[in-house]
């Protein structure tokens, strides 16, 4: 097996530990600062030697509207949100009904509520749940500080985190802004541990792993992965939830000798990477499902014309404008198929936010391998999701073409026939190497051909050329040999591994077999990951059960076969699946 | 540094002569007999023979039409796209490749209608590519419908008595938009062409040149151009006041340079750092 297509290993979630998480909120209108809040508590957790996550979740407003931030916290690595909140902190309750469905407030919350607030909306009331008061902005006036600092000591506090361990994310995040400010955040933390005194925090423990972590979202992730694989050109044209993808290139790209161009639209970008990887250099765009559609024409041509070219499509609701800020595996169809005419490619879909590094990466070495496009399907809940993850292992897969060595006085033959189906290829700059990447079905040598040879010739070598590579093990993450199987692919991994744990300790013999390659499939790999088992769960985030339709049109499953699907907004959570698999237990 | 290493450095490089057919390839032209297009490949091999460049360090990108069909027709590297997105493609090759020679051509439909917005920011954009347009005031691949520039009473199936639409003027635009070099050629003077393609490659910035090229089979009237053309009674300016005026008042058959102004061709900004990998991944430790 080529080592770069060796699988990462998964990263998945100790199995214990993820029953002693703790899920907080932080939930206030706009300019509350919860973001910040939920992010420092993050920072402070990772240096306790805790692992965690954040996601966020705001109004419509552009700027400034109410906001909750949902944090995650345990002594292992974590994957996905938990079924339910702990504690929900409010510093005001303005809209906050909104995110009734997300925070999922069960009898054993805790809400801790400043006390000026108000009643807490109805909407979010669970029966059961506690519901105590805080003077935070009294105590905030009191000593000139923030209330959402004092929200942050209490939570903090009852993370059960040391104080240290804040003051050091405190000293991260607002180190610039003076000694000052420091000093009034500092003592608004102070303020905070001393009223979650009065609530009965636990004691704070700090955890004496060593491990190295890092704090990264998603998008980050992909990043980075991409500029790893020596991705150095990309364009692009701003779409949410992929942003910040391009914003982060926009820094590095420069910094390691590349560059990054904002197209006027998503034809141009998907245009402009094009000509920069026929140039020789490896290149990528990002997108969402809407520039996603105005690519496919152009994906196309690179399909024929066979330039190797990596695609993020960080998913959010479709279709249309959709729900541009939520998540959804819906762009699986467009991916695979949304192509006109018989068009092999890659389409890859990273496990988790760590992964994203990984499947980047090994996306933009298959797309320069193979001289395909590759399209990687992240998702918004993997984009933007601010992960707590070990120090990823260096190196990994390069992006490195085979090239047409220098004249030996033959015609060149761009599209030449060849075992793998892989041919050489010339750059510009190349003497006696010239010839034109054609979007028109083409003779070996590139020369426009309407020639029913020809063209199965060059199907059967892009087909072939993609069918018959050897991608390691590296196409699907599988876990245990359970006699049922759940099989599941990108971001749903997550909530899907930590479910398969809990059932595991309620007797469940369960394997999971999360697919990172999607396209193409290998029906006698899948077979063999699926052999001897008596029942499969199929699960996915879309309406449709895309993925459930296209592993039916590649492998056999079992009569006994339950399909998972719903769409987003709402994150899966590991407790749906968990239901699902009752039915088994 | 010694006297004679200056002198050596200094001594010119022999230039090997090459002739408009070292540009060619065998591969025959799908155009119809009489089509402007053959004369437009003529001078395009003319102009770079006069450049000089070797082949391989040229690339000429098109989309889709008649006229996109050239690439695969001179011996340079050649990119055929998809229709409408030649521009795009030249970008990101000069972006990435800044030292290759990077020329985009196609048609009046392909440029203007399907590429229009690319037209636009590239002219904006300024990135140092030259763009030939052959114009023929049609869709000549799909057999004759009407273009941005095809006068509003052509008449023809999709547009039965015309389109009633005013022409658009894409030089004006051009230089609305911003590019840095505009001038019109006709098919029918291959050598003025030549010379004018020549200049659109040497002058920085993006150069765009609008050549009109009769289609003789579904707008047989234009070979009458021949007629109408003219050299520009006024000698080049780099004032864009001035060739505003012109360009709006002109009757779209006045050739030469136009316009030359002097922006600074767009390359982005890249400041290689020592060990930036890991300076980047940095960031996300603690
Ligand atoms: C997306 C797409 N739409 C439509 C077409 C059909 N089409 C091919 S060439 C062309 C027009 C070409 O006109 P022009 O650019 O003026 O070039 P000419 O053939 O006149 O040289 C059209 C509409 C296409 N190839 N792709
Ligand atoms: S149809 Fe018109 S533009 Fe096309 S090749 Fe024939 S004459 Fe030229």
């Amino acid at each position: 097996m080529d080592s770069a297509n060796r699988n990462p290993g998964p990263p998945a979630p100790d199995a214990a530990a993820a029953d002693s998480t703790l899920s907080l909120a932080i939930v206030g209108s706009g300019g509350s600062g919860v973001m910040t809040t939920g992010a420092m508590l993050l920072d402070a957790a990772a240096r306790a030697g805790r692992y965690g996550l954040l996601t966020r979740s705001v109004g419509p407003q552009i700027r400034g509207g109410e906001a909750v931030a949902m944090v995650r916290l345990g002594a292992a690595p974590l994957a996905c949100n938990g079924d339910t909140c702990d504690i929900l902190l409010a510093l005001d309750w303005q809209n906050a009904e909104r995110f009734a469905a997300e925070l999922a407030l069960g009898p054993h919350s805790l809400v801790i509520a400043e006390e000026s607030a108000g009643d807490m909306p109805p909407a979010l009331q669970a029966p059961g749940a506690r519901i105590v008061k805080v003077p935070l902005q009294k105590t905030a006036k009191a000593i000139k500080g923030r209330p959402n600092m004092v929200a942050l000591g209490l939570a903090a506090a009852m993370a059960g985190l040391p104080q240290a361990a804040v003051t050091g994310a405190v000293a991260r995040v607002l180190g610039g802004k003076g000694a000052a400010t420091l000093a009034a955040s500092e003592a608004a933390v102070a303020a905070g541990y001393g009223e979650a005194s009065r609530l009965g925090a636990p004691a704070a423990t700090a955890h004496s792993d060593e491990r190295p972590r890092w704090i990264i979202t998603g998008n980050e992730a992909a990043g980075l992965g991409a500029v790893r694989a020596g991705v150095r050109f990309a364009a692009a044209y701003p779409i949410t939830p992929a942003t910040e993808i391009m914003e982060w290139l926009a820094d590095a790209l420069p910094k390691v000798g590349g560059a990054l161009v904002q197209a006027e639209d998503e034809l141009a970008s998907i245009n402009m990477t094009i000509g920069a990887a026929y140039g020789g250099t490896p290149s990528m765009t990002a997108t969402s499902g809407p520039g996603l559609a105005l690519m496919v024409e152009s994906i196309g041509l690179a399909i024929t014309s066979e330039i190797p070219l990596l695609v993020v499509d960080v998913m959010r609701s479709g279709p249309s404008t959709g729900i541009p800020t939520k998540s959804e595996q819906s762009d699986l169809n467009i991916a695979i198929h949304g192509v006109h005419g018989d068009a092999p490619h890659l389409v890859l879909a990273p496990l988790s936010v760590a992964d994203c590094l990984f499947t980047t990466q090994w996306a933009a070495h298959l797309a320069e391998r193979l001289q395909a496009p590759a399209i990687v399907l992240s998702d918004q809940y993997l984009g933007q999701t601010r992960m707590v993850i070990d120090r990823p292992a260096e190196g990994g897969p390069a992006a490195r073409r085979v090239l047409a060595s220098a004249t030996d006085g033959s015609r060149y033959a761009r599209y030449a026939l060849t075992p793998s189906g892989v041919s050489p290829m010339s750059v510009p700059g190349m003497a006696s190497r010239q010839y034109t990447a054609d979007g028109l079905e083409h003779s070996q040598h590139g020369t426009p051909s309407s020639k029913a040879e020809d063209h199965l010739a060059q199907l059967e070598k892009r087909r072939n050329k993609l069918a018959g590579y050897d991608y390691g093990d590296a196409w699907a993450e599988i876990d245990g040999d359970g006699d049922l199987a759940v099989v599941t692919w990108g971001s749903t991994a997550g909530p899907v591994r930590e479910a398969v744990a809990r059932a595991r300790r309620r007797g469940l013999s369960v394997r999971v077999i999360a697919l990172r390659l999607l396209s193409p499939l290998s029906p006698s790999r899948l077979a063999a990951a699926l052999d001897g088992a008596r029942g499969v769960l199929v699960v996915e985030q879309n309406h449709s059960g895309q993925f459930h339709r296209l592993l039916r049109a590649h492998a056999a499953l079992p009569a006994d076969t339950v399909a998972l699907h719903r769409p987003g907004p709402i994150p899966f959570r590991p407790g749906e699946i968990v239901s699902a698999l009752e039915r088994w237990m | 540094m010694t006297a004679t290493l200056t002198a050596i450095e200094a001594a010119p490089l022999p230039v090997p002569v090459r002739a408009p057919a070292d540009y060619k390839t065998d591969v025959k032209p799908i155009w119809c007999p009489g089509c402007g297009d053959y004369s437009v490949l003529m001078s395009m091999a003319m102009a770079l023979a006069e450049l000089g460049r070797p082949p391989e360090e040229i690339v000429v990108v098109s989309g889709i039409g008649c006229s996109s069909r050239i690439p695969a027709y001179v011996n340079t590297y050649g990119f055929h796209g998809v229709h409408g997105r030649a521009l795009p493609v030249a970008t990101g090759i000069k972006l990435s490749r800044p030292e290759l020679t990077v020329i985009a051509a196609g048609g009046d439909g392909d440029g203007y209608s399907i590429g229009g917005n690319h037209f636009l920011h590239s002219c904006r954009r300024n990135v140092d590519i030259a763009y030939l347009v052959m114009d023929n005031r049609v869709y000549g691949m799909t057999k004759g419908q009407p273009s941005p520039t095809t006068e509003p009473e052509w008449d023809s199936d999709l547009a039965p008595g015309g389109t009633g639409l005013r022409p658009f003027n894409p030089l004006a635009i051009a230089l609305a938009a911003g590019a840095n070099f505009i001038a019109r050629a006709f098919s029918g003077d291959p050598a003025g062409t030549a010379r004018i393609v020549a200049e659109a490659i040497r002058a920085p910035g993006f150069s765009f040149v609008e050549i009109l090229s009769p289609c003789v089979t579904f707008r047989p009237d234009e070979r009458e151009w021949r007629k109408l053309v003219r050299p520009a009674p006024v000698t080049e300016t780099s004032d864009p006041g001035r060739a505003a005026r012109r360009l709006m008042t002109d009757d779209g058959f006045n050739l030469g340079i136009l316009y030359r102004g002097d922006r600074r061709a767009y390359q982005p900004r890249s400041a290689p750092v020592a060990d930036a990998e890991r300076a980047l991944e940095r960031a996300f430790e603690l």
